[in-house]
């Protein structure tokens, strides 16, 4: 009797401890994102379905982007994030760099019609550290009230300052202005990263920046270039095609995009080295990267799918009913004339080039 | 015996009761700080993934591509810091160095997992061509030192050149420098400012009834008391191009609306920002100094004939002297080290040094490079703080 | 120069005083009025200047309420502040009860390590913090910020006790012990009660000091760490709304309060010091 007694009680232990370490590393998952009306459209797009469908409870933390908090926690082995909403550029130095886990054999589910993920998603998508998640665009903007007569529409009119005068705003980074500066001086889209990379193309492209130096706004947070625009401080800024879309959509800004010359960059999801939630954190990033979970995003926030399947079925904003096609980057009558941001260009020169850009700015 | 006893006794009253804060200071305060000099020239990380690349490089001429054998080692050892995660570590110090070749490491270590071979020397080459530069592989020979002064000649725009020997940067990459004498006039115009403007204040308040220098006290202590940011914010309300002082300028009808002034995000900022917030810390020990001095002198120099002027400059300014060393000092630590309100109403010519630390810590993760900027600038403090102690004293700070 | 001369020196000098105080509190003036602003703008809107009722609402109080971002910093910054101040004052106070001790040896050198967190750029001491808490694994943690906050906020406890403790009369210790109390019972008896308003003061520096640190909270700090002044930061540079101007209102309101606080501890401390000598 008395073995019997103690065989059960051991079960029941066994089993209280198999149902609480179950439940306990089951249910959670921390999910790192750039907050605002972003991380809005994700928890609409996708948190709410994978929490329902897994009852694994997100804990969602906003960043300003960037790696310095995630290093610290890496390199003093304290993580506690799972997953992170990333950018390419800390996407690629951090895999090297050891932060992220390595994901490239994680299984990603395929495109509605059955097409495989390899097939789906957009050539490099997929990265030994994370997934392609969605298609933003740095794009030049003008408020439609402070435009009589013929409005600007390409690059070369955003440095034209006798044809429309007035303050511009930039962000304050080397990486998409010394680009655009080539453009304005008649580089075409696809010699720019070729002419960047001489020193003679540098100086050209801050000469050309010379030009406007003066009447340049320098902003630093995606909140700032609306509110610069808004507030009529600028006539022109450059600014990320989501922020300008939540200003005309949501708060009536009479807001013109310029697609001309856009700069195209994509978001990606990566999963912390040692994160504490691994499992978990490897389940979302299979539903957050499906087509559904991509759409879901699109339908709250201008940002595209980086799935061949996804844009077809981008439909209406999911409160005020507005099409969201046409306000993605990835729309055909968008996509005339751009420019994808050179990952490698960049990782390999942005200290130097930030180091110079600062420089140039003192002066 | 007894004597002997309260001797000791007597000694180990006081010191046990600074040695808490001595040690909670030591391990808070001044251990932190010996990490980040420590951090400054400290960076072992490339010696600690390729260290028998390193070892064979110390023999390498430096002018000609290296051998086969260095090719193989640093294969190996690439193809080791994948497994490890630390090819981005070595990447990124090397590039910092020749910049252009954080690519070259990780699409190298990549490739040759998968590659075949013994030719090494022409199998990374195909890889990437990069690596028959012989620069490449002076930085990463560079990087390897585990301890380094490079953060320090980065730190004040000077280079190694490949043949060794120390020049300045490029004209186009100089940036420190600049900062440094920036962030020192501003210091210095900010002290002026207060001085100008706190001196007066501080005076009034040392010679009215004693009801009208408590409200005069208190109108310098309320700002002393809020919050810095919310100092900054009033600012930013007020010199903003649709601010309330441009308003009220177009109302006057002293500017046109449409060039209204730009008071903000510019030196003007900075300068009229920085001289607000530290103003209380100017008035403050001149006040202190000056509450104390007593008005015979002042009287006796007027009986003797001498006018306000005079008994002013010859008996009271002299007298006032402690106090302006003390609040210049105090104003002029402060601004060196300011960060907020540089970084919030600077713009871009209002920057100052210390914005450059918060970036490299932040955003550029150059962490050496930050630390060794630090340093520099504690130097600077440093070396003011002991001038203040020797010619006023430590112990004669006082808050209320 | 004649009596005329004179006045009108005079004049100019009083006008030169009124005006640098005018910089000093105005900048905070303007600020509350336009936290009641109806409508989301920094500057006086006509109605404001009409004194309309309808122009003026409490709107941004409201939205302080509502987010609960907001919430959480308050909540954070009392923390921090609190343990930070408790900290700072247990080790200040007993380092300054040192310091007073003509018997301790170095005290010079001591009393310039002990303040030296004070006169540090706080940029320096939040690198050299960032480096070494991060490496203990302190970094984006409560208690990481209580540490560094209670280490910049200790020398101002140091240093108000030690100014309370030079006007506190040393016979009335040795009254007491030769009265047969013991070195304990005649501190917390006698002197305690005595420096206790010096005490409180530094209390209250200390806290503000944490109150009001935002360099350190910003290397260190994670997202649960956010506090008042950090919350402000980012409101500043990314979505700015007059919600701060609303928060910074009853930020200067708390200053106030806290500033009279001092006060009052100060004049007590007068008080305590005449009976003292009495």
């Amino acid at each position: 009797m008395k073995s019997k007694y103690l065989y059960k009680t051991s079960i029941a232990l066994a089993m209280a401890v198999v149902w609480t370490t179950g439940t306990s590393a089951e249910e959670t998952l921390t999910v790192v994102s750039f907050g605002g009306s972003y991380a809005k459209a994700c928890v609409d797009g996708y948190h709410k379905s994978f929490e329902e469908e897994t009852g694994i409870k997100i804990k969602l933390e906003d960043y300003n982007g960037g790696l310095a908090q995630v290093r610290a926690q890496v390199d003093a082995g304290a993580v506690h994030w799972d997953v992170l909403d990333t950018e390419s550029a800390p996407l690629m130095i951090g895999c090297d760099e050891g932060v992220f886990e390595e994901v490239s054999d994680l299984e990603l589910p395929p495109a509605p019609d059955g097409t495989p993920a390899a097939d789906d998603f957009f050539d490099g998508m997929l990265f030994d550290c994370g997934v392609g998640t969605l298609v933003y665009a740095t794009v030049m903007v003008y408020n439609s009230e402070n435009v009589d007569g013929e409005p600007p529409s390409t690059v070369k009119d955003f440095f034209d300052l006798e044809k429309f005068p007035g303050r511009r705003g930039m962000r304050r980074s080397p990486s998409g202005n010394l680009a655009w500066a080539l453009m304005a001086d008649g580089v075409p889209s696809d010699r720019i990263y070729e002419e960047l990379s001489t020193e003679k193309g540098l100086q050209r492209a801050f000469r050309k920046l010379d030009t406007i130096k003066e009447h340049v706004i320098w902003w630093e947070t995606g909140a700032q270039a609306p509110q610069l625009l808004a507030d009529g401080e600028v006539f022109m800024t450059t600014a990320w095609n989501g922020r300008i879309f939540n200003a005309q959509v949501l708060e009536n800004q009479p807001f013109v995009i310029i697609w001309d010359g856009h700069i195209r960059d994509y978001g990606a999801l990566a999963i912390v080295a040692g994160a504490p939630n691994l499992e978990n954190a490897k389940k979302f990033l299979q539903h957050a990267t499906s087509t559904r979970g991509m759409v879901g995003v699109a339908n709250h926030i201008s940002y595209a799918p980086v799935r061949h399947s996804g844009l077809p079925l981008v439909g209406k904003h999911a409160t005020t009913g507005v099409d969201m096609k046409p306000h993605m980057p990835t729309f055909p009558a968008n996509s005339k004339n751009f420019l994808w941001y050179d990952i490698e260009f960049w990782t390999d020169r942005e200290d130097e080039l930030i180091e110079r850009f600062n420089s140039w700015l003192s002066r | 015996m007894t004597d002997k006893r309260s001797g000791v006794q007597r000694l180990i009253v006081p010191v046990g009761l600074v040695l808490p804060l001595i040690a909670f200071i030591l391990v808070t305060f001044v251990i932190p700080l010996g990490s980040m000099v420590i951090q400054s020239v400290h960076d072992p990380e490339v010696a600690e993934v390729l260290p028998n690349t390193l070892n064979l490089l110390s023999e390498w001429d430096g002018t000609s591509v290296p051998s086969e054998e260095v090719f193989e080692s640093m294969a190996q050892e690439l193809v080791l810091s994948r497994e490890s995660r630390t090819t981005g570590k070595v990447a990124t110090r090397v590039n910092r160095i020749a910049s252009g070749t954080r690519s070259v490491f990780g699409k190298t270590a990549r490739r040759l997992e998968r590659i075949e071979t013994t030719e090494l020397r022409s199998a990374m080459i195909d890889i990437d061509d990069r690596w028959k530069d012989v620069e490449l592989w002076i930085a990463i020979r560079e990087a390897g030192r585990e301890y380094t002064v490079k953060h320090y000649l980065h730190a004040v725009d000077l280079e190694r050149e490949l043949d060794g020997g120390i020049h300045p940067v490029s004209e186009d990459q100089r940036i420190y420098n600049t900062l440094y004498l920036r962030t020192l006039f501003v210091s210095l115009a900010v002290t002026f400012f207060c001085f100008l403007i706190g001196y007066p204040i501080a005076y009034a308040i040392a010679n009215v009834s004693d009801s009208m220098a408590k409200i005069l006290l208190l109108i310098v202590l309320i700002p002393f008391w809020t919050s810095l940011l919310v100092r900054t914010t009033s600012w930013l309300v007020l010199l903003q191009n649709q601010g309330v002082v441009n308003d009220i300028l177009v109302w006057l009808g002293l500017v046109n609306d449409s060039d209204r002034l730009a008071l903000i995000h510019n030196m003007t900022g900075t300068l009229v920002a920085m001289t607000h917030v530290l103003l209380p810390f100017m008035i403050l020990p001149l006040y202190a100094v000056m509450r104390a001095i007593p008005t015979d002198y002042m009287k006796a120099a007027a009986s003797l004939g001498a006018n306000p002027a005079q008994s002013f400059v010859r008996v009271y300014f002299p007298q006032s002297l402690p106090g302006i060393s003390a609040g210049c000092l105090l104003v002029f630590i402060l601004s060196l080290g300011y960060y907020i309100t540089p970084a919030l109403v600077g713009g871009t010519k209002g920057q100052l040094i210390s914005n450059m630390i918060a970036y490299h810590i932040q955003s550029s993760l150059n962490w050496g490079l930050a630390a060794a900027i630090s340093v520099i600038l504690l130097t600077g403090v440093f070396i003011c703080y002991f001038i203040f102690d020797k010619w006023v004293g430590v112990d004669k700070l006082r808050l209320s | 120069m004649d009596n005329f001369g004179w006045k009108v020196v005079r004049g100019v000098f009083v006008a030169v005083v009124v005006l640098g105080l005018c910089f000093l509190v105005l900048p905070l003036l303007v600020i509350v009025p336009l936290s009641f602003n109806a409508e989301p703008y920094f500057t006086f809107t006509e109605g404001m200047l009409r004194l309309d009722g309808e122009a003026y609402s409490l709107r941004w109080y409201r939205s302080i309420l509502e987010n609960p971002e907001w919430s959480k910093a308050i909540g954070n910054s009392f923390i921090i502040g609190v343990f930070a101040t408790l900290v700072a004052t247990v080790l200040g106070t007993l380092a300054a009860l040192g310091l007073n001790n003509p018997r301790l040896p170095f005290r010079q050198a001591i009393s310039a390590l002990l303040i030296s967190p004070m006169v540090t750029p706080v940029i320096i001491v939040a690198v050299g913090v960032f480096f070494f808490y991060s490496s203990m694994g302190l970094a984006q943690t409560h208690l990481g910020l209580i540490l560094a906050h209670a280490m910049l906020g200790a020398p101002f406890v140091v240093i108000t006790v030690t100014a309370t403790l030079a006007g506190f009369d040393q016979t009335l210790m040795r009254a007491a012990t030769s009265l047969g109390a013991g070195p304990l019972t005649a501190f917390t008896r006698i002197q305690l009660p005595l420096i206790s308003p010096g005490v409180l003061t530094g209390a209250l520096f200390a806290f503000i000091a944490s109150f009001d640190e935002v360099v350190v909270v910003l290397f260190l700090g994670g997202v649960d760490q956010r506090t008042i002044p950090r919350q402000m930061w980012s409101g500043i540079r990314e979505e700015i709304s007059p919600t701060i101007l609303a928060i910074a209102t009853l930020l200067i309101v708390f200053a106030i309060l806290l500033l009279l606080a001092v006060e009052l501890l100060q004049r007590r401390n007068k008080l305590s010091a005449e009976t003292s000598v009495k």
